[in-house]
């Protein structure tokens, strides 16, 4: 009994993983439901770190280390991910979930960690008079609720009035971020909004898809995520509701959520704050140093998709802070409050973007102590079934600030006040 | 040897009636006492207490609470979960709302607030027994969830339908929020746990757990010996809820920190607690501690031997933990249909004839 207990401390003790230069740990989840969002992007993040360690060293010449910690999109695996991970010297969190976001926000605050959401988590993080340690450039949800509804706008010669707009949503925190930002719009605009909501994990929709086909709403956007994603499309193509006129968010429109339903799917929007497919030059270093090498992640068979190419965007985006750290602090191992400073100072040009082999992949963003959000930007794609490929049909898309920054403001001021936080950058 | 009755002389009825009557069990209960009081709190890091210690004890508290229920007094209940999401919802409310009281004051408030919900669901208890009770708990659990997601009151209207606790003190120390210490969130929920497993051992042993037991064992035999089943059922859905709803509230304030009702108060939830105390032991105070530990812990401890010691995928892991847990739970069951604490009593009584067994 002693020596099974002394086994057990022992292996607890030792759940710290190796302690390496730079430590960038991967939060992700490649089981449960929403695996089949959370491998292809926890495999883009690792290989550009793998690319970088392979080919340049590391970030200026200090190795990065990704220790993979399993959250399977569940809130207390993300605690117990970030308490066993945060002791290694991470510099910075991305969970890929809203829900661990939330939680991670007071206590990131706490530790003096960056946190960056890339288009997910909480909206008002923009705000970094308040939020000091969140950022969620280049894109977050109100910026596309806004976009798809601008897209909306142009394709209805600037006139939605008297149209009626579904939001089937994940009945969670994620899901329920755009309802606000909806509500407003739809005020402005005179469309009338339907909230449908979808309970987790979302695999039954029939009778949310049959409210549908009774209200006959004008059009459909869709804030889902893991399965629910492709069993949202499925139930559409079963009641023939016109494809094109059903939009995801980018969190909705991989390839995963369309290959399942087919032919049936052709025609489906999404919203996409990046480009997609493989015709960039970073993916010939890729080959020739990751995939070739053997040194893939995961079964390595998710390269070039979509949220493929998300994950390698963030990775690329925390690289690029902590480039500007070290530039910043003028030593190479930086530290996480370095890492928070040089996410602040953030500028991402097209150039660079070029000379990282991602030319015209996303959009150029600066960040600023105020400004954590980026300009909002986002793209709209389309599934072409029979070539199994999104093909981007619009240019980037402004969102509308007029409507989003006072919400923005609103939001982040109640929990600068439920929260005694004083406001910075003054 | 060490643990036997002999030798050990009662001289007044109090010493007869205590808790444990054999010094060995008396000495190692002190022992676990002060470790968990004296020792703990000044080695704990913030993994082990949010990975480890905090999650075990609140889990306890709902096990304690549930195992009144179901274990004492036979009443099944699939509603754990949404009782829970009470206690947390009721804590939120009131933190907000009265910033100025003490958090303790409101976990307590936030289980009195879900005792009352528990009696309210607990009525149809009267008139349905067994599988249909479990129905009707299982339909609390999915309204309570609903609720909690459709009335924007309960989560003040925030934009994502989350709750997040606020830093809260107690004698300058904080308790809930981000820069709360282990030690601190550790010691806070011992408190409480302590306190509740006291009560709950002296209620199960006394008159009121006694009326449990027997409207448990056979109703109709007790309502005619003079127990009345109205008052027996509802003190213990009352007692019961208010321990879950403690656990809900400290799972939110002090655990977590920030919860959305789906995903933190689910139905899975509520099989969790359910299976912690069939695994740890119907009816049995220790069996609750058992099977908390047994479901926190052992997923943690694999998780940190497969990917920690052995560097397996991530995936892989935590596909086979899965496994590893489910067939550890159809064996255990199998070996020992009462739990963990029929084999604790059955050590026990072979501790009492080691080393000469007739």
């Amino acid at each position: 009994m002693k020596k099974t207990l002394t086994a057990i401390a022992l292996a607890m003790a030792a759940a710290t993983p190796a302690m390496a230069e730079l430590v960038v740990p991967n939060l992700s989840y490649r089981t449960g439901p929403y695996a089949p969002g959370g491998i292809p992007y926890a495999d883009g993040f690792n290989d550009y770190f793998t690319l970088l360690n392979e080919r340049d060293g590391g970030i200026g010449g200090e190795k990065v280390a990704n220790p993979e910690c399993e959250t399977a999109y569940n809130t207390e695996k993300g605690v117990e991910c970030y308490e066993a991970t945060k002791g290694s010297g991470a510099l910075v969190y991305n969970p890929l979930s809203t829900g661990i976001t939330y939680q991670l926000i007071p206590k990131v605050t706490a530790d003096g960690i960056p946190l960056y959401t890339p288009g997910y988590g909480r909206t008002s993080a923009a705000n970094g008079k308040v939020f000091s340690n969140v950022f969620n450039y280049p894109a977050n949800y109100w910026d596309g609720a806004s976009v798809a509804i601008t897209h909306l706008l142009s394709e209805n010669g600037g006139d939605l009035s008297g149209k009626k707009i579904a939001l089937v949503y994940h009945n969670s925190a994620y899901g329920k971020e755009p309802i606000r930002t909806l509500q407003e719009l739809s005020k402005k605009h005179g469309f009338e909004l339907v909230e449908i909501p979808v309970d987790h994990p979302g695999q039954e929709q029939k009778s949310q898809w049959l409210q549908i086909r009774r209200d006959k709403p004008d059009y459909v956007l869709m804030w889902g995520w893991g399965v629910m994603n492709a069993v949202a499309i499925q139930e559409a193509a079963n009641i023939r509701y016109p494809m094109e006129n059903f939009i995801g968010v980018w969190w909705s429109g991989s390839e995963n959520d369309v290959l399942p339903v087919g032919d049936g799917a052709n025609g489906y929007k999404s919203l996409a704050m990046h480009g997609t497919g493989m015709d960039y030059p970073v993916y010939a270093d890729l080959k020739q140093y990751v995939y070739d090498a053997g040194k893939a992640s995961g079964a390595g068979d998710q390269v070039g998709s979509v949220l493929y190419s998300r994950g390698m965007y963030a990775a690329l985006v925390i690289s690029e802070a902590i480039r500007k750290a070290q530039e910043l602090a003028g030593t190479s191992a930086v530290n996480a409050a370095q890492v928070r400073d040089g996410f602040e100072a953030l500028e991402i040009t097209q150039d660079r973007m070029t000379e990282l082999g991602l030319p015209n992949f996303g959009q150029a963003f600066a960040s600023s102590c105020e400004d954590h959000g980026g300009p909002g930007n986002a793209m709209i794609q389309q599934w072409d079934a029979a070539a199994k490929k999104w093909n981007l049909i619009t240019d980037f898309i402004a969102p509308d600030d007029e409507v989003l920054t006072p919400l923005v403001m609103e939001d982040s001021a109640a929990y600068a006040a439920e929260n005694n936080i004083a406001e910075r950058c003054n | 040897m060490f643990y036997r009755e002999a030798g050990d002389f009662k001289t007044s009825y109090a010493d007869d009636s205590q808790t444990f009557p054999i010094r060995f069990d008396r000495l190692r209960y002190y022992a676990v006492i002060a470790v968990a009081f004296g020792i703990v709190p000044f080695v704990i890091n913030d993994y082990w207490a949010n990975a480890v210690f905090v999650p075990f004890l609140i889990y306890a508290i709902a096990a304690l609470g549930l195992n009144i229920l179901t274990g004492y007094c036979g009443q099944v209940s699939l509603g754990t979960g949404g009782f829970m999401a009470v206690g947390a919802y009721a804590c939120y409310k009131l933190m907000t709302a009265f910033p100025e009281v003490s958090i303790l004051i409101h976990v307590l408030l936030a289980g009195g607030v879900t005792a009352v919900v528990g009696v309210l669901f607990g009525l149809p208890s009267l008139r349905i027994k067994g599988f249909y009770l479990a129905v009707a708990t299982l339909a609390a659990q999915f309204f309570l969830v609903w609720l909690f997601n459709k009335v924007p009151w309960f989560y003040n209207y925030s934009a994502s339908g989350q709750i997040s606790a606020p830093e809260r003190t107690i004698l300058g120390q904080a308790v809930t929020g981000a820069n709360t210490t282990a030690s601190a969130k550790y010691l806070f929920c011992l408190i409480i746990l302590f306190a509740l497993a006291w009560l709950a051992r002296n209620l199960t042993r006394g008159t009121v757990g006694r009326k449990w037991m027997a409207i448990r064992d056979m109703d109709i035999a007790a309502e005619i010996i003079g127990v009345n089943p109205l008052t027996t059922k509802l003190s213990a859905f009352a007692i019961s809820s208010f321990y879950i709803g403690v656990a809900g509230a400290l799972f939110f304030a002090v655990y977590l920190g920030a919860a959305e009702v789906g995903e933190a108060f689910g139905i899975q939830k509520s099989f969790l607690i359910l299976f912690m105390i069939i695994i740890g032991g119907l009816g049995s105070i220790f069996g609750s501690f058992a099977g908390a530990a047994f479901m926190v812990l052992l997923p943690v401890l694999l998780k940190n031997v497969l990917v920690g010691q052995l560097g397996w995928a991530t995936d892989l892991a935590a596909h086979v933990e899965l496994m590893i847990v489910g067939a550890l739970i159809v064996i255990f069951l199998i070996a020992e249909p009462h739990g963990m604490a029929q084999l604790w009593r059955l050590a026990k009584e072979k501790l009492r004839l080691w080393p000469f067994p007739h």
